[in-house]
């Protein structure tokens, strides 16, 4: 057993196992032109375009390649949704990166942009995509410059732009980058940002950005590891993707997995049949908790997933049986929390964080996310009562009605119910603010009641946001 | 004062030549114009509205709903304390109180003399790295709270005044279109054929 970190990707650990998206990662260089061709790059574009276009689209389709945004679609049943016959058709790729937890595309975008821009090219190629912007999160600096680097470089090369390897195909890639806003990577919010708008998501359905996107035309959204594996499959043909993971979950992910475990760090792991305890125990991967303490919960899919126990230790991670149990993949992000952690306050960072990111454009989103946070901030201050934690789940209510899902615990006698929830906003950022809130209750009450006090004969305080949104 | 200079003016009007909708270049005129001055000011949103024929107004919509333009002059430095969970797990109270401490700021001020702007910050796309913090978007990874007080130090001493460049520049190498190489801006209206690498079918359609 191996494990191997490098100083010029931080945070990445290598182990022995299958590398599709991060295998040149070793090389201090990899962000060069010189090095991606010196290990096998445009292998995958030149493949692709030796075949016509329907038949890498079947390609892409048979490797069942599961999006990595958050979602989990798969991107060749995406890019089979355009409305046939519409030109010209988009691809904007979301290098938006901000769910909390989540720490892959940038890694991706500095360390190995040439891969980014091969994908770009062969998805456009095979779905007929006559434009791309590449949309980076404004905060990411250095990926913003590896990306523009490698950008000249490629069209210096004839490898982006007009006739390209003199194939007769050709495309352009805009670099664009945000200005900070999280919902601006919901990918409707991501379009209208890239028509020079406040990105705030648009109502869908009726109409999805493949039949009506960008400029109103049919537009693809990718993320970025997603289209970082299309130079592999291109390569090496959908058998060879197939052949690691799962048969629903096939190929590699990247998780990142943070907080109190002894070696945190981004890995690239075997899809679907690698566990939670696999990724929080095993020595070639973050070795343990922390110091010798215990687990007490962990968040499974980024920020907005719904807390996972110890109980569910031995789920692989894979989107139908973590579904199931009660929460999501999203975005590929763990967070670790051990037995020092304090719990309201730990859901607090996310509740603020969420209520923070409201575009404010669904009420039930607006009001009721700074309600939760505020409510929320009281009890943490150990200043709430016993009504506020009915008044939580209460608010809880007007964005998600019904049923939340929830992780089982055999301790607490509970079971699962199981994800998604139903939701009163037009996109996740609402439901978001409540997921941490409702986990945190449902799992570890105990631990607010012994925060607050004894209601106060009071009739209910109404709370009031002052000052309106964010 | 903050009309564009001679380089930038030319370079805003090659960016707005990239989008076949001249307002998709808002954003980035607006990074233009922060990274020339380290603010956007009244005058330079009028002229970006000029240059992609919208109002000003429009403009000023636009920019305000993002968190990294700033209406009004700032530090020379921007210090950016993440809080989310995974840094707020492993420590970034403690990196918040420190350089509150040392700056004599609390988040969201400007010290006396300028040089920096302290701001809480949500995640970072760096939770591994935890607790961390950027410098103008410049990154420093598994801070500790003696750390912040160093980096604070180095920023006033000006041994970072290389590595770090002011308020306002995000990355230093900017994409440059060739335009012997360029296919052009794709007009949603105008270029409804189907792209040539696409075989048209028999009758008419396309795959
Ligand atoms: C609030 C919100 C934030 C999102 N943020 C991101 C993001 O930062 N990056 C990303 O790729 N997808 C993000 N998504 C998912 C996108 O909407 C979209 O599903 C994804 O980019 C599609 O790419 P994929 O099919 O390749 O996964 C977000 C979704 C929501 C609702
Ligand atoms: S749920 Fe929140 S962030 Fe999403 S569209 Fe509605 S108000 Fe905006
Ligand atoms: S929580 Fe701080 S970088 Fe993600």
């Amino acid at each position: 057993m191996t494990v191997e970190t490098y100083p010029w990707a931080p945070g990445f650990v290598a182990g022995d196992r299958p590398r599709i998206v991060t295998s040149r990662f070793e090389h201090e260089d990899s962000h060069t032109l010189e090095r991606y061709m010196a290990t096998g790059g445009y292998e995958g574009l030149r493949a692709a375009l030796a075949k016509p276009a329907a038949e890498v689209h079947e390609q892409v389709r048979g490797s069942t390649l599961l999006g990595r945004g958050g979602a989990g679609f798969p991107a060749g049943v995406k890019w089979g949704l355009t409305p046939e016959g519409v030109y010209p058709r988009y691809l904007v790729v979301n290098g938006d990166e901000s769910e909390p937890g989540t720490y892959k595309d940038r890694l991706l975008m500095e360390r190995d942009p040439h891969q980014l821009i091969e994908g770009c090219l062969i998805a456009c190629y095979a779905a007929g995509l006559s434009r791309c912007f590449l949309y980076i999160r404004g905060e990411m600096a250095l990926a913003q410059e590896r990306v523009a680097t490698a950008l000249n470089e490629a069209y210096a090369a004839g490898l982006v732009g007009r006739d390209i390897l003199g194939s007769g195909f050709g495309v352009d890639i805009v670099l664009h980058w945000g200005a900070g806003a999280y919902v601006v990577g919901e990918e409707t919010a991501l379009i209208e940002s890239l028509e020079g708008n406040r990105g705030m998501p648009r109502l869908k359905p009726p109409f999805f950005p493949a039949a009506i996107g960008l400029y109103g035309k049919p537009t693809i959204v990718n993320n970025v590891e997603t289209l970082s594996n299309l130079p592999f499959i291109a390569a090496n043909g959908a058998e060879a993707y197939t052949a690691i993971g799962t048969e629903t979950s096939p190929g590699t992910r990247m998780v990142a997995v943070s907080g109190h475990v002894r070696r945190p760090g981004v890995y690239e792991i075997v899809n679907g049949t690698t566990t939670f305890r696999d990724l929080l125990y095993g020595e070639e991967f973050c070795g343990g908790i922390r110091d010798g303490n215990e687990l007490k919960a962990f968040v499974p899919g980024g920020g907005s997933a719904p807390w996972f126990l110890p109980d569910q230790l031995d789920l692989p991670f894979e989107g139908r049986q973590v579904g199931a149990a009660g929460s999501m993949l999203g975005s590929g992000a763990i967070m670790v929390m051990d037995s020092t952690t304090d719990i309201p306050a730990a859901a607090l960072t996310l509740t603020r964080f969420y209520a923070h990111e409201s575009c404010g454009k669904c009420v039930p989103c607006r009001e009721g996310g700074t309600w939760l946070m505020r409510v929320l901030e009281r009890v943490v201050a150990g200043e709430g009562t016993t009504d506020d934690l009915d008044l939580l789940l209460e608010v809880g209510q007007s964005i998600c009605p019904g049923d939340m899902p929830h992780a089982s615990s055999e301790a607490l006698g509970l079971e699962a119910t199981p994800f998604p929830y139903k939701m009163t906003t037009i996109c996740f950022v609402g439901p978001s603010a409540y997921v941490p809130v409702h986990s945190a209750l449902t799992l570890f009450r105990s631990e607010f009641e012994e925060r607050v006090a004894p209601s106060r004969s009071r009739t209910r305080i109404p709370v009031v946001a002052v000052g309106g949104g964010q | 004062m903050s009309r564009f200079s001679a380089e930038n003016l030319t370079l805003a009007r090659e960016i707005v030549s990239r989008y076949p909708r001249p307002k998709s270049a808002v954003i980035p005129l607006l990074h233009l114009a922060q990274e020339q001055e380290g603010w956007i000011s009244e005058e330079a949103m009028r002229e970006i509205a000029e240059l992609v024929g919208v109002t000003p107004a429009e403009v000023r919509g636009t920019g305000t709903f993002y968190e990294m333009f700033h209406f009004e002059p700032i530090g020379r430095y921007l210090l950016n304390i993440c809080g989310t969970m995974s840094c707020a797990l492993m420590g970034a109270g403690e990196l918040m109180h420190a350089a509150e401490e040392e700056l004599g700021v609390r988040a969201g001020g400007t010290t006396d003399d300028g040089l920096i702007t302290l701001h809480g910050a949500e995640c970072q796309a760096a939770c591994t790295e935890a607790p961390c913090l950027q410098v103008n978007y410049r990154y420093r990874f598994r801070v500790t709270p003696d750390g912040v007080r160093q980096l604070i130090a180095d920023l006033r001493s000006g041994a970072l005044s290389d590595e770090i460049p002011p308020h306002g520049t995000l990355a230093t190498v900017r994409q440059h279109i060739p335009s012997d190489r360029a296919v052009g801006a794709v007009d949603p209206d105008v270029d409804t054929a189907p792209p040539a690498w696409i075989p048209v079918t028999v009758e008419g359609a396309s795959s």
